[in-house]
């Protein structure tokens, strides 16, 4: 006997749970456009102390990983497994890649006393606080589903494999890559508005 | 009652919007180097409003999936533009 399957309702279901993250990261990013109108010339100074160059590369690692991951997609349904498996891995090197720059990024911040709750911290001024926390906070909190992410990735990964995602199933497989193009789109922004105001 | 055989998309076709999203990139970069003040953010969100667009209908298969998907989330950033905007009245005009 089959199971009842609705493979339109399980892709709906992962755009709707798409819908509440970008109203989450909305809520951070409306923090951020008026506290940065409101102290802009902090917000501008305080964005030299990010590495803009290391803020590109992870762009475009994260945009080449949600390409990987599409052609992952279409592999699996050509039928090419092997290719789909790689593509796959690929897309989780992508995301070691990202990682390991933002290990960077915030070791060297946090080395120079750069932390939120820092005594550094504490004694600057409150835009600067406020840029730092929102950058802490919003970087971090990308940070988290970058790793969420990577790790259904990896069970998916594993299931094209052994083949329980196939050509006839792989549901689960486009709800993962879709969560993946959603930590891409939240970094498009990120980016720009971290990064490249100075 | 399995899904139905829908269209599947060429590998060079993700090579090619990869291309676009990267070329994008490296505008926004440029951009933010002319200083333009206030419109730099302007078009900087513009840059990135494009990519998410690209990203959304291709990568995310928004243009081969049924067109309620599309209405849905045009729903939901109306949604979000609407909070923004009534944020910024209150802040604008304090």
């Amino acid at each position: 006997m089959e199971l009842h399957r609705d493979d339109i309702g399980a892709r709906l279901g992962m755009w709707i749970f798409i819908f509440t993250e970008i109203l989450l990261f909305g809520g951070l990013f409306l923090v951020y456009a008026v506290m940065r109108d409101r102290y802009s010339d902090e917000f501008h100074q305080a964005a030299h102390q990010l590495n803009a160059f290391i803020g590109t590369l992870n762009t475009v690692v994260l945009l080449f990983s949600s390409a990987t991951v599409a052609m992952s997609i279409t592999a699996v349904r050509k039928g090419e497994k092997r290719k789909g498996v790689l593509f796959i891995f690929i897309t989780l090197v992508c995301a070691g890649i990202f990682l390991f720059n933002k290990y960077l990024e915030w070791g060297h911040k946090i080395s120079i006393g750069l932390y939120p709750g820092s005594e550094m911290m504490i004694g600057l001024k409150h835009g600067y606080i406020l840029f730092f926390s929102l950058y802490f906070f919003m970087t971090g909190l990308h940070m988290l589903h970058l790793v969420v992410g990577s790790i259904i990735l990896t069970i998916i990964m594993v299931k094209i494999q052994i083949g329980s995602i196939n050509s006839g199933k792989y549901t689960l497989l486009e709800n993962g890559g879709l969560y993946w193009h959603l930590v891409d789109l939240i970094w498009i922004f990120l980016f720009p508005l971290l990064y490249l105001i100075t | 009652m399995s899904h139905l055989e829908t269209h599947i998309t060429d590998y060079r076709v993700y090579g090619w919007v990869l291309l676009a999203l990267l070329i994008l990139t490296s505008i926004t970069i440029t951009v933010t180097w002319i200083d333009l003040s206030a419109l730099t953010v302007l078009v900087a969100l513009i840059i990135a409003s494009v990519k998410s667009f690209i990203v959304l209908r291709y990568f995310m298969h928004l243009k081969f999936e049924s067109g309620i998907f599309t209405v849905f989330i045009i729903m939901v950033l109306l949604i979000y533009v609407l909070v923004i905007v009534l944020t910024f009245f209150d802040y604008l005009l304090r």
